[in-house]
Formats: C-alpha cells, structure tokens, sequence
C-alpha cells in the first residue's frame, strides 16, 4: 500500500513547522510519531498535499515535572519514554498504568501522547487518562500560544480543536493538590488492539478524603467519555464500599459502548463497572495506591 | 534508484519532489533518491535489495517489518524513507558477522524458533532490543518485548527460549 503523492518538509523550529502550515492552508497535516498517521497515508484515508514532520524539532522529546508538580509531556515524548517513566512510576499512577497498554513496544517507540491526544480516536488511551486529570494541550500557531483544555481540544471522534496552522506543542498535567492515587485498566482482546473498554481513574486525596475526582471512559462511546457524575460522586468523603459501588454505577451509566466485534454492548459497560470498582477499591487499600 | 519508482505503479510527474536522503544501513552510508511516500520498508527491500526484511500484514500490526532505527524498534512499513535521513537502520542482514551467525540468530536455530521463517527477521530485531537494554531478562520481559511481534506457526514458545539461550550466550561471550 503507498500514500498518494504528498510534499514532505522536516522543519527545525517551531516557527517554521507553524510557517509550512499556515503555507498549507489546511492541505498539510502533522507527522509526529506516524503510528496513526502513516497507516491512514497507505489507506488513503488522509491525503494531505504537505507532510510536516516534526521529528527535527529540537527540545520537544522530554517529560517533566515542574516545582509545583505540573507535569508537562512534550510533543515528541514517545508512549516509550511514559511506559520507562521514573517520573510517572512514583508522581502519577494513572498515566503510568496506561502507558505500558498503549499498542504494542515496537508502536510504542514512535507514538506520542500529543500525538495521540490530536488523533482524537475515541478508543485512544492518553484522552482518557488525560480528561480525568483535567489536562490541558498547549498549542502554537500565528497568532502565538494558547492553552485547551482537553475538553475543548478532542471536539469529536478524529477531530480536535487546532487552527490548520496550529502545533501542538505539549500536554500539561496541573499541579495536583493532595496525594495523588488512581489507575489505568484496558481489556483488550490481544496485545496491540485497541480496548474493548478502558477506564481512567485519577483521584486527590487529602488523608482518606477524595478531594478531587476524575474518572473517563476508552472506547465506550464516539468519543471519549468523561464521566463527571461518577467523578463527582466520590468528592468529599472517604472510599467506602457505598461510594466505590455507586461511583461504578454512574460510570457504567455514562458509558455508549455500542455493540461490535469487540463485544457486546452490555458486556461493555460492565467492564466499565468492573473497572471503575476494581481501581478505586485497591486505591482504598492503604497498601496499594495504583492499580 | 528508478526500481523505486517502478514499484509504485503510477506515473511519476514531472514535478514529483524526489529528495536524496544518506541513511546508515548496516554500518554502511547508503543514498537513495526517494519520492516522500516511498515507505522505509520499500526502500529497504526494493531499493536496497535487503529483502531480509518482510512486509507482512502491511497495516502496523504484525511487526515483520520491524528493524532497528538507532538501535530502537520500530515498524518499517510505518516509516517513510525521508524520516531516516541522517539516522541509522539495522536489518536481519546487519545482525551475522563475516564468518559466524549472530548468537540470536545461533538461538533461534539451536531453539527451533522458527518454522516457515516469515516472522523471524523481525523477532530477531525486536530481540535483539531488548537484550541491548536488558542483557539478562525474564522469561516475561521477553514475551513483553516481543508481544508486537506475531508469529502463524511456532506458538511462541520456542522463539521465547531461542531468545533466553541467546542471552545466555551474549553473557558469556562478554564475561570471557
Ligand atoms: C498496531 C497499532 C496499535 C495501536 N494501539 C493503540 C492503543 O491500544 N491505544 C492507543 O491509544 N493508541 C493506539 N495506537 C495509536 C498510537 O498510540 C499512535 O501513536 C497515536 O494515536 C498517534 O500518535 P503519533 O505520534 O503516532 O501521531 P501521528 O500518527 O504522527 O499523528 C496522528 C494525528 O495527529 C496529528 N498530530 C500529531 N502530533 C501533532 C502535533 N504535535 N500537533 C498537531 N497535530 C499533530 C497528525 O497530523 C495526525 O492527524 C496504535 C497504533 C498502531 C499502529
Ligand atoms: S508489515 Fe509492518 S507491521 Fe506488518
Ligand atoms: S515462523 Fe512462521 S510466522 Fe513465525
């Protein structure tokens, strides 16, 4: 399979993969991992006159926490670099439990979470780990750099909310104010495939109290689903079985999975129960705070 | 270089950008000039006549492909030729020395882990990673580190234990 014919230009700036864009007036596409992005080039799902690699681009491949614990994931940090993270091994359970479920160890090495976010696939991981930590995507374009939360960044399934002349250029993870805990779980038929349903969970806790709650949904739906009912559910008082169980309910209620060859749709959503408990129940056991 | 041309049966304008790109294969520099959308995998077979390298499934998944880019894995029909410019590629062809197989190559052959051989090239690659970065894994980091990795015929077992004797072997070969 080849892609159709396209100019193919490797800028060494910022400012010049912004230039080539605005240039491309919506016919040029981002090529930053390409684990999305060159399959649909040999489909020929996407046709772009003008591929941007951003592959040269200094300075973009770190992740990083800053002195108040933001956490900051450049635009070339690969799935890789996330899943060998001493970082996100001891500072944030849920980004790491995802990171080693994305694709497969050889995908791993070239896909990145930015990317990922952009692709916008309703069965990615990183948008659902990314909307229950309430991150947002800093983009550059023309008219300089602005912040999306990721809300506003993913507006359906395979569309996101950049100018054609816009770089995203990271993803930033607020600064938590408690003691971080949560998880990441996917089932997937094998190693590689995309979830028959995934469940992020991100929680602050201060001492047994959930200060803030953040619970998103892979797969089960056209686009990811933050499950804010069930988030909400749990702010405000300790884990107990009541609330692990109600918060599971409402998860499981704001699932859309439909059926197909993956599973059935009631199977769907209740891997999504399952999930939801399954994490918040080991964060409850004070040995263990990751699932 | 127009045999690489010729693959991609459709009429080259004569506007096409083709662009020069030196790649490091085997610790050789080679140059190619390559249309953008010439995969790496293409290149590397057609172009270079390293047809060690097999395309398998073609859509990401089964990781024939796979080859060495410094020194990572990564699916070469998910590559295009341009982003190797400047970088380094090991194939199946780079792994043997002039005289003797390569111990993973030693393993799979005293292991029995392979049957018709198709995916073999890529095991060997995506195996060859690992034990760069972890000269002594587990049975379990092996099958982690090949689990992008499909094989139709040997049902793993024997790759994962052609791998460990190969580890085995790199070991003692860096001890004495
Ligand atoms: C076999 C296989 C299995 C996979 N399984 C999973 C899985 O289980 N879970 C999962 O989440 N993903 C999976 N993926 C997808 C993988 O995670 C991709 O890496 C990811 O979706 C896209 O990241 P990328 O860097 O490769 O982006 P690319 O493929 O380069 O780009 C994807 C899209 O985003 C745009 N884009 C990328 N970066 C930027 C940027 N910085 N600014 C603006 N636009 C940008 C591109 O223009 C393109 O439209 C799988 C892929 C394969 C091949
Ligand atoms: S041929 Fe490249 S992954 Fe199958
Ligand atoms: S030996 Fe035949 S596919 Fe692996």
């Amino acid at each position: 399979m080849y892609p159709s014919r396209f100019r193919y230009e490797a800028p060494r700036s910022i400012d010049e993969a912004v230039a080539l864009l605005h240039q491309g007036a919506g016919e040029a596409k981002v090529l930053a991992g390409g684990q999305s992005l060159v399959p649909l080039l040999k489909l020929r799902f996407a046709a772009p006159e003008l591929l941007v690699d951003i592959n040269s681009l200094p300075g973009l491949d770190y992740h990083r926490v800053d002195a108040d614990g933001t956490i900051r994931v450049g635009a070339l940090c690969r799935h890789a670099d996330l899943e060998r993270s001493t970082i996100l091994a001891t500072r944030q359970p849920t980004m790491a439990a995802a990171a080693r479920v994305i694709a497969d160890p050889i995908v791993r090495n070239r896909g990145t979470l930015v990317g990922s976010l952009c692709h916008a696939d309703p069965q990615g991981d990183w948008a659902s780990v990314v909307t229950a930590l309430g991150g947002y995507v800093t983009a550059q374009g023309s008219s300089g750099r602005r912040n999306i939360p990721i809300a506003q960044f993913v507006t359906g399934p395979f569309q996101n909310a950049l100018a054609h002349d816009e770089v995203a250029v990271e993803a930033v993870i607020p600064a938590p104010k408690g003691t971080v805990a949560g998880g990441y779980l996917k089932l997937e038929r094998r190693v590689g495939d995309f979830a028959t349903a995934g469940a992020a969970v991100a929680l602050e806790m201060s001492g047994a109290v959930v200060t803030r709650a953040g619970i998103a949904l892979t797969g089960v739906g056209g686009s990811t689903i933050d499950a804010a009912d069930a988030a909400h559910a749990l702010v405000g008082g300790p884990l107990t079985a009541d609330s692990i169980g109600r918060a599971a309910d409402l998860a499981a209620q704001a699932a859309q999975p439909r059926t197909d060859h993956r599973g059935s749709a009631d199977y769907k959503r209740h891997i999504v129960r399952t999930f939801v408990e399954r994490i918040l129940t080991r964060v409850a056991q004070p040995t263990e705070r990751a699932a | 270089m127009s045999s690489l041309f010729e693959e991609i049966r459709e009429p080259v304008a004569s506007d096409v950008p083709v662009r020069r790109v030196s790649i490091t294969v085997n610790g050789e520099k080679r140059t190619a000039d390559v249309e953008p959308r010439l995969l790496l995998a293409h290149l590397l077979r057609q172009g270079l006549g390293l047809t060690g390298t097999h395309t398998g499934c073609d859509t990401s998944n089964c990781g024939a492909c796979t080859v060495l880019f410094d020194g990572k894995a990564i699916k070469s029909c998910t590559m295009l030729a341009v982003q190797a410019d400047g970088h380094e590629v090991t194939t199946v062809e780079g792994l043997a020395g002039p005289s003797e197989l390569h111990p993973i190559q030693e393993g799979f052959k005293d292991e029995h882990g392979l049957q018709c051989g198709f995916c073999t090239p890529g095991m060997m690659l995506a195996a060859k990673a690992l034990l760069d970065e972890n000269p002594d894994p587990t049975e379990d980091e092996v099958r982690w580190a090949l689990s992008g990795n499909l094989c139709r015929c040997t049902g793993y077992q024997n790759i994962v234990k052609s791998v460990l004797w190969a580890a085995q072997k790199l070991q003692s070969q860096s001890a004495s």
